[in-house]
């Protein structure tokens, strides 16, 4: 799989904005069995210092995975998905993600490189309120096997 | 300084709960015959779950919710899950890095399954305890 370098440092327009939710945040911690009130009680994350529920760190991968389809589905780059496997993720906070929060995804080829007759697409997504205030951003690196 | 191991364990059924709260859905995680068809051993976690219960064990270390501030980890090899009642097991240890005069703690995590590194390079800032 060959990936055009020339991608590097293509920016994609923001996305719509994500209504993090205080129900989908205590889901997921309970899909993931984190179990610390500050995930579930917006007492106990009021007693942190936070307006609402804390969402567990690797929560915003349920709106980065969504927003890097723009890239990974972008007709011009041509990544075949079926042959994606997920190779390094990184989120880096500025704040923890709050029930009550809208986010705005920004994605950024980083690096694109090909070896071993394989693909490797790396992504940078800058996870802001509508307002342009850092959250988090997140770095996902996927690989595009080759054929045979 | 080595932090306390601890030990998930995963079976179908916590997949199939990740999927919908994720919202990733992709057939490797529940079906064995298109995980099969691609070449894999059988239905395999998602990497971000297994990375989601090594920061639940990074959480807890650190003894608070919001202590993450930086989080990364390499996917080398696929945690294979059986469709029993056992499933499988995923074992996490760490050891403290640096602690910073800033109040951060570094870690460097290490996760398994049977044996076999399944995360390289995993490593966690977290803001220093207490």
């Amino acid at each position: 799989m060959s990936l055009d370098p020339s991608f590097v440092g293509r920016t994609y327009p923001p996305t719509a904005p994500y209504q993090v939710g205080r129900e989908k945040i205590r889901e997921f911690a309970t899909a993931i069995g984190a179990t610390e009130p500050a995930h579930h009680d917006p007492a106990a994350a009021r007693a942190l210092g936070h307006p609402d529920v804390v969402a567990p760190p690797t929560f915003p991968v349920v709106l980065t995975m969504a927003a890097t389809r723009q890239i990974v589905e972008d007709p011009d780059l041509g990544v075949d998905y079926s042959r994606v496997v997920h190779g390094d993720q990184r989120f880096a906070y500025t704040r923890p993600v709050v029930a009550g929060d809208e986010l705005v995804c920004v994605n950024t080829i980083e690096d694109v490189r090909t070896r071993g007759g394989h693909g490797f697409l790396t992504t940078r997504t800058e996870v802001t309120t509508p307002d342009g205030e850092s959250v988090v951003t997140v770095w996902s690196k996927i690989v595009v096997r080759g054929e045979g | 300084m080595e932090l306390p191991a601890k030990t998930f364990r995963v079976t179908r059924a916590d997949l199939i709960r990740y999927a919908g709260a994720s919202g990733d859905f992709n057939p490797i995680h529940w079906s064995d015959r298109i995980a099969t068809s691609v070449g894999l051993p059988g239905v395999i976690a998602h990497g971000m779950f297994t990375m989601a219960l090594v920061g639940r064990a990074v959480t807890e270390w650190a003894g608070a919710a919001d202590a993450v501030v930086d989080y990364g980890v390499r996917f080398t090899r696929p945690v294979v899950v059986p469709d029993d009642e056992q499933g499988t097991e995923i074992e996490v240890t760490a050891a403290v890095r640096e602690v910073t005069d800033a109040g951060l703690t570094r870690i460097d995590i290490t996760a398994t399954c049977g044996g076999e590194k399944v995360l390289s390079q995993a490593k966690a800032t977290i803001r220093t305890p207490g």
